[in-house]
């Protein structure tokens, strides 16, 4: 019964719960979710970038992807915009010239659909591949960075007075988004990449007590979600990776309502210190 | 840039002068710290000594000015503010090693050293204000700095605590002989322990030891109705003052400012 499509959109959906676990810990960490939508935004027009130079959808996505975020850092050294502002006009600006150029390209029949939602049962084993590849990339990196990253999520200045190379260390964890969203582009697309970043991280955080225990209850959460995303999809015909996104949802609407139990529990109880 | 070696100190600043948005926050200022030594900052609101600690710790650079440091400086640093994202778990345990790990008996001895160690499990956001203060002085000081920089180190806290927290700071420096700049608005507290003190109101208005400092008009007039009650009794001879923004005026004769 199971067919070999569904095995690896099994397999490109752990792979991405992987990557997706520990860096949406981050964003959420470091209120950076319109940033990861930005450079999500930002993947289309990094596809008809691709197809215009021919050259492979994901590499082109990527690289749109950093030029994005280095244009960003480029931006906040001015200081009269905030970064949510600039993050809204990148994003829109690289979305709407996506479909602009793609409208140029006639003979270029794209399914737009198909990049705005994404399509896990589609993925073929090339994609699989280049999550696996890409997130052991991902991986890498953020072990050899992990203790610095938090260190400036704690407190940016006291990590920089103590020898933490923040700027360095922000170019690579925005490189690292880049890499992520051109990975994931294709499956749960566009429009749903920052939910599997932001939904599993925001339901890990109340049963973790350790940054490092938040991104491993991510990755898990975010596994269970693909899981019951893919089964229910099969059951009721209904889009893969939105029914993802909706059972990642669902997750974090059960872990408030235990979140709400708790605090009443704890509130009947006097509290002895 | 040229470093300090050994023999010298730890950090020289020598006319240091930043502006933001055309005002003057610093002004040909000169800041020296040597080993085993409490430099203390004092001075109002706005006078730029979140500014000079910040230059001397190379988070930002002066308009001009020259500062030295010594080479491979090992700096703890205790910010002013620390507000973690609440989204973000973190337990004592961990914060204590956010910028190097240390091994866990180094971190009960240091928890033992400022009597809180029941507080290594604790999820930091739910520590009060003097808890969360010892937690952050216990994590600046564990790196064995040579130069730690103390940022408001009794914000929050009461009387009674900020007394027992500047005693920490003294035992901290005879125990680890590092130099240690302290911003502080606790001038009375401040004295007892600090070397020398400069007196900050976006000039340098003074600067010596805490005893000749108290006595300086300068710091009296920036000061005197704060400090203590014999400080109150002083002797009208300054030869500046202050205009809104900071600026020098200088005075033929004296002025009543109260």
């Amino acid at each position: 019964m199971f067919d070999d499509f569904l095995i690896r959109a099994i397999f490109a959906g752990l792979g991405i719960c992987l990557i997706a676990g520990p860096l949406g810990c981050f964003v959420v960490w470091q209120r950076m979710a319109y940033f990861g939508d930005t450079l999500a935004h930002s993947g289309l027009l990094g596809v008809v970038v691709g197809v215009l130079f021919g050259i492979d959808m994901t590499i082109g996505v990527a690289v749109t992807g950093v030029l994005v975020a280095l244009m960003l850092i480029g931006l906040q050294q001015q200081k009269h915009l905030p970064t949510d502002t600039l993050l809204g006009i990148l994003s829109h600006a690289a979305l709407a010239s996506g479909i602009v150029i793609l409208s140029f390209m006639e003979t270029l029949r794209l399914d737009l659909m198909g990049y705005l939602f994404g399509d896990i049962l589609a993925v073929s084993n090339t994609d699989v591949v280049w999550i696996y590849l890409g997130g052991l990339i991902v991986l890498l990196t953020l072990y050899f960075v992990w203790d610095q990253l938090v260190a400036l999520t704690v407190h940016k200045e006291m990590a920089q007075a103590e020898g933490v190379a923040v700027l360095p260390l922000q170019i690579i964890f925005m490189l690292l988004i880049a890499l992520m969203v051109a990975l994931t582009m294709k499956i749960v697309g566009i429009l749903l990449i920052t939910a599997m970043l932001i939904v599993p991280a925001a339901t890990a955080r109340q049963f973790a007590s350790s940054p490092e225990q938040m991104a491993l209850y991510a990755v898990i959460l975010g596994s269970l979600a693909v899981a019951a995303g893919l089964g229910g999809s099969l059951t009721w015909d209904t889009p893969a990776g939105p029914s993802i996104v909706v059972a990642a949802s669902l997750f974090f609407a059960l872990s408030c309502v235990l979140d709400l139990k708790k605090s009443i529990a704890s509130r009947r109880k006097p509290i002895i210190k | 840039m040229s470093k300090l070696n050994k023999s010298e100190a730890l950090i020289d600043a020598q006319g240091v002068s930043i502006n933001f948005g055309g005002k003057a926050i610093l002004a040909d200022v000169n800041l020296t710290i040597g080993d085993g030594e409490i430099v203390t900052l004092v001075g109002p609101n706005g006078a730029g000594k979140s500014t000079l600690a910040r230059i001397v710790l190379d988070l930002l650079q002066p308009d001009c000015g020259t500062v030295l440091r010594r080479s491979g400086l090992t700096i703890g640093y205790q910010p002013q503010r620390l507000t973690i994202n609440s989204v973000l778990p973190l337990k004592v345990r961990r914060f204590l090693q956010i910028t190097q790990r240390h091994p866990y008996d180094h971190l009960t001895q240091a928890l033992n050293a400022v009597e809180i160690p029941h507080l290594m499990e604790s999820d930091l956001h739910t520590l009060s204000g003097g808890e969360l203060q010892r937690v952050m002085l216990v994590r600046a000081v564990l790196r064995k700095p040579q130069l730690l920089v103390l940022d408001e180190p009794t914000q929050n806290v009461d009387i009674t605590g900020a007394a027992e927290i500047y005693e920490l700071i003294e035992k901290i420096r005879q125990s680890y002989e590092c130099g240690i700049l302290l911003i502080s608005h606790d001038l009375n507290v401040v004295m007892s322990a600090t070397d020398r003190v400069y007196c900050l109101n976006n000039h340098l208005c003074c600067s010596g030891k805490p005893e000749d400092v108290s006595q300086h008009p300068e710091f009296l007039r920036l000061f005197g109705k704060h400090a203590s009650q014999k400080l109150a009794l002083y002797t009208h001879n300054h030869d500046h003052t202050h205009g809104p923004s900071g600026e020098i005026i200088h005075h033929e004769h004296g002025h009543d400012h109260n």
